[in-house]
């Protein structure tokens, strides 16, 4: 790489990673004597974070993001690969044109359709609990689009008809002839599943009570005082911004090929 | 799944027919119960004078759409929706092909640059709205320091209404423009080094090959970027809420300055309570959002189909 185009994207870099290293260093700073902009971290981290576990139930909402996200990523990564397959390789009546819908949906906003939700829900008594922003959440338009548009490049029509011929069902070419070959768009589906639910904020801000809260409204909590006590809240931030960043750590290489290749 | 044994030959075919269907099933019922229908019955909720917790649901015919129409509220907000809108698109379709032609000079681009450049996307936007408002914070704000150290007087984020909105899609472009830039990429690595040859022996220098050979060939990713961006970007909601010098609060900003239309829909159908309203608020905002999502839709079709 040529020393311009290095520099130019090492600025980029700076400032895309800037603002996560700006949420540890304030969240390492003293409470009290926190005034002006610095950017040495202080060493006052653990107590912030301490601090954080104290004012709002933050291993409770932890514990809910962690039941969300991995189900809403479970369920998804299944059957967005299952539907996936079927549009890919199977042949149907109404295939084109039920795959065209799906992609048409991806263009709705369907997030404006809280109130009617919100009412269902608590028709059925979910409003409040996990299960409100589990269930909506189980599969996405996106996630079959992503997993067709994989299998079509990495699965051969001909190795599914050949399994066909020899008396193999649909769901067994499911598992022996298409799994093994779409697993980094598995990996990168994952990935970026998971983060978006953990992320989430508008339909749990709705749908859930004081109860079970997940990470993102512990969060927003925290920063709803009639003081914004920064150091603490940046150290919450922090702490919430952790485990995505061990999911990415762990899934980013093979979920970055998956996504590339996708 | 009748008889097994005698019945199975007649059985078999059935079964087969059916399996592909049930791998799709999922999704299209979850979709239509979870997706579809609420955004549909949102538009019946707005024929209704309908509160969140008192008495049942009256018909008013169009009457909410009516309010709307004289709501000052509701006309600053799809303002601020689009000014935001379109802050944010612009700059950031710029600097992801920036960004991506960067690092499509280098031979391979690492895994550690593109997980850098799409380590924003990491950060929850809750976080990101956070973090931001400490940054453009209006008395001990690092970007107002920033502006001190140049000599420059300091910007009130929080109370100035283009300020709040430039603030807000400083959030929403720092969080996309390198995941965009990654699509882009991927388009641009999928271009045939052949095409760039012809320009070379042409003797086309880098720049023309990067106007007359690349950026035609990206235009339906582009567009693509475009459409999903016109899409998020019309329903920020998260990150004017975590501005707002109020915490907590849903306004906007102390005048509404930069209350976005998601924001007012929320407002008003979890905080004043009428969903009826709010139902008319978000309707408009989808029809919005598909009328616009539509006419990029035709663009890249009818480019898509120029450029081959």
């Amino acid at each position: 790489m040529r020393a311009p185009t290095c520099l130019l994207l090492l600025a980029f870099v700076a400032g895309s990673l800037f603002p996560y290293y700006w949420a540890f260093l304030v969240g390492s700073q003293d409470a009290v004597s926190m005034t002006g902009a610095t950017l040495v971290p202080g060493g006052h981290f653990l107590d912030n974070a301490r601090r954080v576990f104290d004012t709002v139930p933050f291993w409770r909402a932890l514990g809910n993001s962690v039941v969300v996200a991995g189900t809403v990523t479970v369920s998804t990564v299944v059957f967005a690969s299952l539907a996936g397959f079927a549009f890919a390789r199977a042949r149907f009546p109404g295939r084109d044109r039920m795959f065209r819908f799906v992609v048409a949906t991806m263009a709705l906003p369907t997030q404006l359709g809280i109130i009617p939700l919100y009412l269902a829900m608590a028709e059925l008594g979910w409003a409040g609990g996990l299960q409100a922003v589990i269930v909506p959440n189980l599969v996405t338009a996106l996630g079959v689009f992503w997993m067709r548009q994989y299998t079509l490049s990495a699965v051969p029509a001909e190795l599914v008809d050949a399994a066909r011929v020899d008396g193999c069902s649909l769901a067994r070419a499911y598992w022996h002839v298409c799994l093994p070959s779409v697993r980094p768009a598995l990996a990168a589906l994952g990935m970026f599943t998971f983060m978006a639910s953990w992320n989430d904020f508008l339909w749990p801000l709705v749908a859930l009570d004081a109860d079970h809260p997940t990470v993102q409204l512990a969060l927003e909590r925290l920063q709803s005082g009639h003081y914004v006590d920064y150091p603490l809240v940046l150290a919450g931030t922090t702490l919430a911004t952790v485990p995505v960043l061990l999911v990415f750590a762990a899934f980013g290489r093979r979920g970055l090929d998956g996504a590339a290749l996708g | 799944m009748a008889a097994a044994g005698p019945g199975r030959g007649e059985d078999r075919p059935v079964r087969t027919r059916l399996a592909p269907y049930l791998l799709v099933a999922p999704f299209f019922v979850l979709f239509t119960v979870t997706g579809l229908f609420p955004l549909l019955y949102t538009g019946y909720v707005s024929l209704f004078s309908w509160d969140l917790v008192g008495d049942s649901p009256g018909f008013v015919g169009l009457a909410n759409y009516a309010e709307l129409l004289g709501d000052d509220r509701f006309g600053t907000a799809l303002v601020n929706t689009l000014s935001i809108f379109l802050l944010a698109t612009g700059p950031q379709l710029v600097v992801a092909v920036g960004v991506a032609a960067l690092l499509d000079a280098a031979p391979r681009p690492s895994t550690g640059w593109r997980v850098a450049v799409l380590a924003p996307t990491a950060m929850s936007v809750v976080a990101v709205g956070i973090v931001f408002a400490n940054l453009f914070g209006p008395r001990y704000g690092l970007v107002n320091a920033a502006l001190a150290g140049l000599g420059l007087d300091p910007v009130d984020w929080q109370a100035d209404r283009l300020a709040g909105h430039v603030a807000i899609a400083v959030m929403v472009n720092w969080r996309w423009t390198g995941y965009n830039a990654l699509v882009v990429l991927a388009a641009m690595r999928a271009i045939p080094p052949t095409l760039y040859e012809a320009a070379i022996v042409d003797g086309a220098g880098r720049w023309r090959r990067f106007r007359h050979v690349t950026l035609p060939l990206l235009r339906p990713t582009l567009l693509f970027v475009v459409v999903t961006s016109t899409i998020g970007g019309l329903q920020v909601f998260t990150e004017p809420k975590l501005l707002d010098a109020q915490p907590g609060s849903a306004n906007g900003g102390a005048s509404g300055q930069f209350q976005t239309v998601a924001l007012y829909v929320y407002q008003s159908a979890f905080e004043t309570r009428r969903l009826g309203y709010a139902s008319a608020v978000a309707w408009v905002l989808v029809l919005l959002v598909a009328l616009l999502a539509w006419v990029n839709y035709r663009l890249t079709r009818r480019m898509a189909g120029v450029d081959g």
